[in-house]
């Protein structure tokens, strides 16, 4: 059965060996060139894994993985029970919503300090199980690094996540993200990533070589 | 003749290296539009020798607007003008001759966002209602969609616009701008006769981009390699349009809109345009791309922000018509927008 159907790949609920598992697959698209296409595919199959399993060294859920089919360019992982956090974070009380970003944050953090880059933080990649926890899923388009750069287009995009699709309460949400990540971090690199995300909204907008 | 009984919004562009004159009807229908090009020897854009241009052809480009629109000074009803975002230098010289036609004239003047006219002249001539837009152009890559007032951005270049992109790599490769024949088009014309496809750097960062890397890679493999340029072309072109295509395939998936509004200079690229087409197609979505006289900076554009803007109110008094140069998109209200 059809879970999602993404752009970067399609999602789908089976039955595997008795369990309910997604099977994440990266089907070939037309507008890009084969040659083009075969490489994004089965890099981003092989990095994924790789990925997740370290995300779970570092402390933060993510999906097990059951196979990885890389000829095929399919992931098989464990589905996980719970709700995006997208859909839910209007339904909570502004504290709880600031409790949650704040956990939210910690885990960034604690990814971050691990080396790993998600690459496509956005609330529909965050799922609360009912016990309370938060599963990270998605890593496809996520790296291994630990430089400034890459750890601030990481929070920039989950800051411009909250601008697009929490806009009422994108400034507290995000802000309550920082503070976790800070608790993690301390405050000295959360600071200068603070900078960092402000120096990478300015380049993105209207800069001409000779002005930048 | 029912002339008397119509109103005109005279519009002026000078975000970049356009100067450009547009003469819009309240009705719609774009009656002129008159463009001069800054050229530099070196093909890119200095903006205060760009504003010298600019100042340089304001009454020329003006007179033939409005001889061109079949119409007086006295008749024009609004002044609009590109107030950001853009050059300082350039959009200064634009709002200096929009704040004095206004004045002269003691109509309204009205500031309006030039990203935002980007996409309305693509709505307007498309006819597309409440589209995903993907705006590529010399200074901008953005993909935006319509939600609750605002258009918001959902993705974007983290570093270079993609017409920058095209630019400096087909500068390199020395290649000269022709009068009405910009480097970008050579770029696509050797492109289509390229073979070998060349991997470059993809970098795709949830819905933004980033072409720095990818463009200093195909530098340096046209220093340091025998590749053929059209070669070299196909395959620039194949990476960043796919980058562009996947974000904006995301931005499609996410939204659910059921249109794609392909605007900018970039937007003329045959190549580009066939790739979302194959997007828009498979999410059951109508693909419009913006006609090619609409899709440079031009002023017909901005005279059209200057109806809508008008129309819901958006006055701009002259002691507050100061240009923005890093305006964002996502800070404009768009009333005329339902929902």
């Amino acid at each position: 059965m059809l879970l999602k159907k993404g752009a970067e790949a399609s999602l789908f609920l089976e039955q595997w060996h008795g369990r309910k598992v997604v099977m994440k697959k990266r089907l070939p698209k037309k507008y890009r060139l084969p040659q083009l296409d075969e490489s994004i595919r089965s890099y981003r199959t092989v990095h994924e894994p790789q990925l997740m399993h370290q995300s779970k060294e570092a402390g933060v859920p993510s999906p097990t993985i059951f196979l990885v089919d890389v000829e095929e360019a399919n992931i098989v992982m464990e589905f996980i029970e719970g709700d995006q956090v997208k859909q839910i974070l209007h339904t909570l009380t502004t504290e709880g919503r600031r409790k949650l970003c704040s956990y939210i944050g910690m885990l960034i953090g604690n990814l971050h300090k691990h080396g790993i880059i998600h690459g496509d933080l956005t609330t529909s990649n965050m799922i609360l199980t009912p016990h309370g926890k938060i599963v990270f899923v998605d890593f496809g388009l996520g790296e291994f690094s630990t430089e400034l750069e890459a750890r601030g287009v990481d929070l920039h995009l989950m800051k411009r996540a909250f601008q697009s699709t929490h806009y009422k309460y994108a400034k507290e949400g995000f802000e309550a993200v920082m503070e976790g990540y800070s608790d993690v971090t301390g405050k000295k690199l959360a600071e200068d990533l603070l900078k960092k995300i402000r120096e990478i909204e300015e380049r993105g907008r209207y800069v001409s070589r000779e002005e930048g | 003749m029912h002339r008397s009984a119509m109103t005109y919004c005279l519009g002026i562009e000078s975000t970049a290296d356009d100067f450009s004159v547009g003469i819009v009807t309240f009705e719609g229908e774009a009656l002129a539009n008159v463009t001069s090009t800054y050229m530099s020897e070196s093909g890119g854009i200095h903006p205060r020798e760009a504003a010298q241009h600019h100042t340089r052809v304001v009454g020329k480009v003006l007179r033939e607007a409005l001889r061109k629109a079949h119409i007086e000074p006295k008749d024009v009803e609004i002044v609009a003008f590109s107030q950001g975002p853009g050059m300082g230098p350039c959009l200064r010289t634009g709002a200096t001759a929009a704040r004095a036609l206004a004045s002269y004239l003691d109509v309204p003047l009205m500031g309006v966002n030039h990203l935002v006219a980007h996409i309305e002249i693509g709505r307007l001539a498309t006819g597309a209602e409440d589209p995903v837009t993907l705006f590529v152009s010399g200074g901008n890559t953005i993909v935006a969609a319509f939600d609750v007032g605002r258009y918001r951005i959902f993705g974007e270049t983290l570093d270079i616009a993609i017409g920058n992109c095209i630019d400096v790599f087909a500068r390199e490769a020395g290649l000269r701008p022709e009068e009405g024949l910009p480097v970008a088009a050579m770029v696509e014309e050797l492109a289509s006769r390229g073979v070998v496809f060349v991997p470059l750097p993809y970098t795709v960062k949830g819905m933004d981009l980033s072409f720095s890397g990818l463009l200093t890679a195909a530098t340096e493999l046209l220093r340091k390699t025998k590749y053929r340029l059209e070669d070299l072309c196909h395959s620039l072109q194949e990476g960043i349009f796919s980058m562009l295509t996947e974000v904006t395939e995301r931005a499609l998936a996410h939204t659910e809109k059921k249109e794609v509004l392909l605007t900018g200079g970039v937007a003329a690229n045959k190549r580009l345009q066939t790739m979302l087409e194959i997007i828009a197609k498979e999410h059951e979505a109508r693909f419009c791309v913006v006609p090619k006289q609409f899709a440079m900076d031009n002023g017909t554009m901005i005279a059209w922000m200057g109806i809508l803007a008008y129309q819901h109110g958006l006055k701009v008094p002259i002691e507050k018509s100061f240009v923005r140069l890093k305006w964002r998109l996502d800070e404009v209200d768009v009333p005329w927008m339902k929902r």
